[in-house]
């Protein structure tokens, strides 16, 4: 086999994190090759370098054997490596033509268009598949926007193509298409990297995969000579342990705090994004929710929150019917939010720590007497759970957007946590914090399961789940594939649910 | 606090630079037109009881526009929420209440005046609600059919049959007319009232539960959500406050000044759009905004003293005011990012 590209010993670090360690990659020409991984574990940095979007602190990139610099997606290009992005680079009011006109060197000086349009349907002829070279971009469905992306590469003479995540915003059929024509452009001679994380695609389609788990490469193997349980088990690993867990007592009583029932909820574009899930959520039990992000965690929890309208099923709340009520009066229930994004979301970073801390309870006694604040009350009170919580800030005056990651967790925690809650709803509580503050974001979840609150936790750090869950729910594609208690639960398990196994 | 007034400073320096653009193509020297501006605004009795005459409008609707700006719902339509509140005021004075006596009448008109400009700002908070349309068009729209509303009004239906065919409407009765600080043309009781409302914004927007609503809102539109803000009513409160207050201004214009209703250039010099600038420049902070509102009542006198005697071009004061407009808006993007400074009290 012809070794199209090597990449060797790249390292690339963002501030502590180092997200690609040392990562050899090798590419034949001819040959779909899979990169696989969990999010996180470094394949889009891989290929942004390879694209020239990073450039590496360390490592070599060497093409048809000749070593090269890729400074920028410019180089790239005429390399001939071309990346289609999963939200696509494409100028929706143009037309399909003159988006693959755009970039493009070599074009005739009168009428490009028609050499363009020939082009393209050559290319559609050749390989079978339709699209109209004349409508504008914005009139193209998602997996119809992904093949411009590919003749735009293909006219640029590209012989590597990346594609990241290319089938999430496919469906089924789409997904299918785009399998046959990338089998086709490998007939070609040319060369497909497919950044995934769905096991079932690498099986499918891929000839050689890579695995990478936590920034560094785990191996590179031959799809024949792998199964799917192979796979998962390189991607999550066996370093996962379940804790000693005598500490913190998993008999729960029966009381149920969260009844969802067939509940089924639409995204954003109009897609069930959520389809008649049903669980219970007793007092003191922690339900992790695993499952890689955009299975529906998002929107499940919007609705529960009242934040995404519901469209079928129930969920109830100590019994009490809370389906489509309104966040205001779910919150009202004693319901805490840990949001995913604690930025744009969690904390209003220009106002205040104790603007901050009074945002759940501003309009309640003794903060509000219904018309004006009491800012000495709230100055008290915000100074107090400061030093309760350990948040470490100058004063309760300073904004919240000057505190660190950790301590703006801190922050939203303390405000979350102090209404008494009897159900908290906690969404990736410790992504991109470090160990001392997770830690202590974890005794705070553990403390108040041992007060009997119900948690809902959603993470993706699977060794987050195992250590604090009672049992772990594996979302996949907006289904609950199944709810395993924590004593009974494997890694491995959870991850081939989680990978759609 | 200093770099607020660092930024007005700024902003000065641009007007200079405008002054000097202007001196190229007129070889009027800037010092002597600014000279002029500030001699003629502020330089006797006369000039600074013109530049409060006109700082009072430009007040009202700042302090109006500064709510929404601050829960950043994007008003522009101050200067028709102004005409139809005069409109509001014409209506109570000559056709409602004519004979009422002055505490009775002077009342009615500033409360009718109001409403009037609230309802107009109404209209694109509820297409703003409803079907959610860009308030910042809709409101834009509706001041152009404001002034034609208010033409169609002193050329028709109300024309008064005693002014020798001007657009004019009947002039008010006595009772209907506000009084004014001796020989000047300051009606007092609007300044007052413009004042008062100044310190309860304030209050409003810094110590009680709405204004804490509107920053939340102003600053981070994803946090009221998840907090269970009702966003819906806020947007509404702060365009009908903020459409309430300018509509004041109009009722002081008609009853303070003209004392009749007349076409709507003759009412408002654009005071609804210079209090666009007004309210950012003044850092969306009430009491601030009372400041520049006379810094700017100022620069609208100096522009009509220099068309005398300079024989500037009128339009050359919108000129100014225009790279005003640029500079603020350059700021207002920045000040998404710098507005942490500004806490409640405006420590």
């Amino acid at each position: 086999m012809e070794k199209l590209l090597q990449m060797k010993g790249i390292t690339k670090r963002f501030g502590d994190i180092t997200a690609n360690d040392r990562i050899d990659f090798e590419l034949n020409k001819g040959e779909i090759h899979g990169l696989l991984g969990e999010n996180g574990a470094g394949k889009t940095t891989l290929m942004n370098i390879l694209y020239g979007l990073y450039t590496p602190d360390e490592g070599e990139i060497y093409i048809n054997g000749a070593k090269v610099e890729i400074k920028s997606p410019h180089d790239a290009i005429k390399l001939g490596i071309s990346m289609v992005h999963q939200n696509f680079k494409l100028i929706q009011s143009h037309t399909v033509i003159e988006n693959v006109a755009l970039g493009l060197k070599d074009t005739n000086f009168f009428y490009p268009n028609r050499q363009i349009e020939k082009e393209i349907r050559t290319f559609s002829e050749k390989y079978n598949f339709k699209i109209d070279p004349n409508v504008p971009v914005w009139q193209l469905s998602a997996g119809e926007k992904q093949r411009v992306e590919i003749i735009k590469a293909f006219c640029r003479k590209a012989r590597i193509f990346i594609l990241d995540e290319p089938t999430t915003m496919l469906t089924p059929n789409e997904t299918r298409d785009l399998f046959r024509l990338l089998k086709f452009l490998r007939e070609e001679g040319i060369s497909v990297i497919l950044i995934t994380h769905k096991l079932d695609e690498v099986m499918n389609i891929c000839d050689r995969v890579t695995v990478l788990r936590g920034g560094k490469k785990v191996g590179t193997i031959d799809i024949d000579r792998v199964d799917k349980d192979d796979l998962a088990r390189m991607m999550f690993g066996q370093d996962i342990i379940l804790k000693e867990r005598e500490e913190y007592s998993i008999s729960f009583d029966e009381d149920i705090v969260l009844e969802v029932r067939d509940l089924t909820v639409f995204s954003d574009k109009g897609l069930p994004a959520v389809k008649d899930i049903s669980f219970d959520i007793h007092r003191g039990e922690i339900l992790g929710i695993a499952g890689v992000s955009g299975n529906g965690q998002r929107e499940l929890i919007e609705a529960i929150t009242g934040l995404r309208k519901v469209a079928r099923g129930s969920i109830k709340i100590l019994g009490e019917d809370v389906t489509n009520v309104g966040t205001k009066e779910i919150l009202n229930k004693g319901v805490a939010h840990i949001p995913e994004e604690r930025m744009r979301v969690g904390v209003i970073p220009s106002m205040s720590l104790e603007e901050n801390i009074i945002l759940r309870s501003y309009d309640k006694s003794p903060f509000s007497n219904g018309i004006l604040l009491d800012y000495s009350v709230i100055s008290e009170y915000a100074k107090e759970l400061i030093s309760r919580y350990k948040i470490s800030a100058l004063d309760e005056k300073i904004p919240a957007g000057t505190l660190s990651g950790g301590n703006i967790q801190k922050l939203i925690l303390a405000r979350e946590l102090s209404i008494s809650p009897v159900l908290i709803i906690a969404s990736h509580p410790t992504q991109g914090l470090d160990i001392r503050s997770t830690q202590q974001i974890h005794e705070l979840l553990l403390r108040k399961k041992e007060e009997g609150c119900a948690i809902l936790l959603v993470s993706e750090d699977l060794q987050e789940l195992m250590d604090l869950s009672d049992r772990i729910a594996v979302m996949f594609n907006g289904t609950i594939r199944g709810i395993i208690d924590i004593d009974r639960a494997s890694i491995e398990e959870i991850g081939s649910l989680m990978v759609g196994v | 606090m200093l770099k607020r007034y660092k930024n007005i400073g700024l902003s000065f320096l641009v007007i200079f630079l405008g002054l000097f653009a202007i001196y190229l193509v007129s070889s009027v020297r800037p010092d002597i037109m600014f000279r002029s501006i500030a001699l003629s605004a502020f330089g006797s009795i006369y000039g600074l009881t013109e530049t409060l005459t006109k700082s009072i409008p430009l007040m009202l609707c700042g302090l109006g526009l500064s709510l929404s700006f601050r829960s950043s719902v994007w008003n522009i339509g101050a200067e028709g929420q102004l005409l139809m509140g005069a409109v509001g005021a014409t209506w109570i004075a000559l056709y409602i209440m004519p004979n009422a006596p002055k505490f009775l009448l002077i009342p009615a008109m500033f409360l009718v005046g109001a409403i009037c400009g609230g309802m107009w700002a109404l209209i694109p908070a509820v297409l703003k609600v409803k079907f959610n349309l860009n308030e910042i068009i809709v409101s834009l729209m509706l001041n152009y059919i404001a002034i034609e509303f208010v033409n169609y009004l002193v050329y028709g239906p109300w024309k008064s049959p005693y002014e020798w065919g001007f657009p004019y409407s009947t002039k008010f009765p006595e009772s209907a007319q506000l009084p004014r600080i001796l020989d000047t043309r300051v009606h007092y009781p609007t300044l007052i009232l413009a004042l008062i409302l100044a310190v309860i914004l304030y209050i409003i927007l810094y110590r009680s539960k709405l204004g804490y609503e509107i920053r939340v809102i102003g600053d981070s539109i994803d946090a009221a959500r998840y907090a269970g803000l009702d966003i819906h009513r806020v947007v509404f409160l702060v365009l009908l406050l903020g459409g309430g207050l300018a509509g004041l201004a109009g009722v002081g214009e008609v009853a303070g000044i003209h004392h009749r209703l007349r076409v709507a250039s003759g009412i408002s010099s654009g005071y609804g759009y210079t209090a666009v600038i007004v309210a950012w420049l003044g850092r969306l902070n009430p009491l601030l905004i009372v400041l520049v509102s006379f810094l700017f009542g100022g620069l609208l006198v100096g522009g009509d003293a220099i068309q005398v005697s300079l024989g500037l071009p009128g339009s050359t004061i919108n000129f100014i005011n225009g790279l005003i407009l640029i500079f603020v808006l350059v700021q207002g993007f920045s000040k998404t990012r710098f507005s942490t400074i500004k806490r409640r009290g405006g420590k």
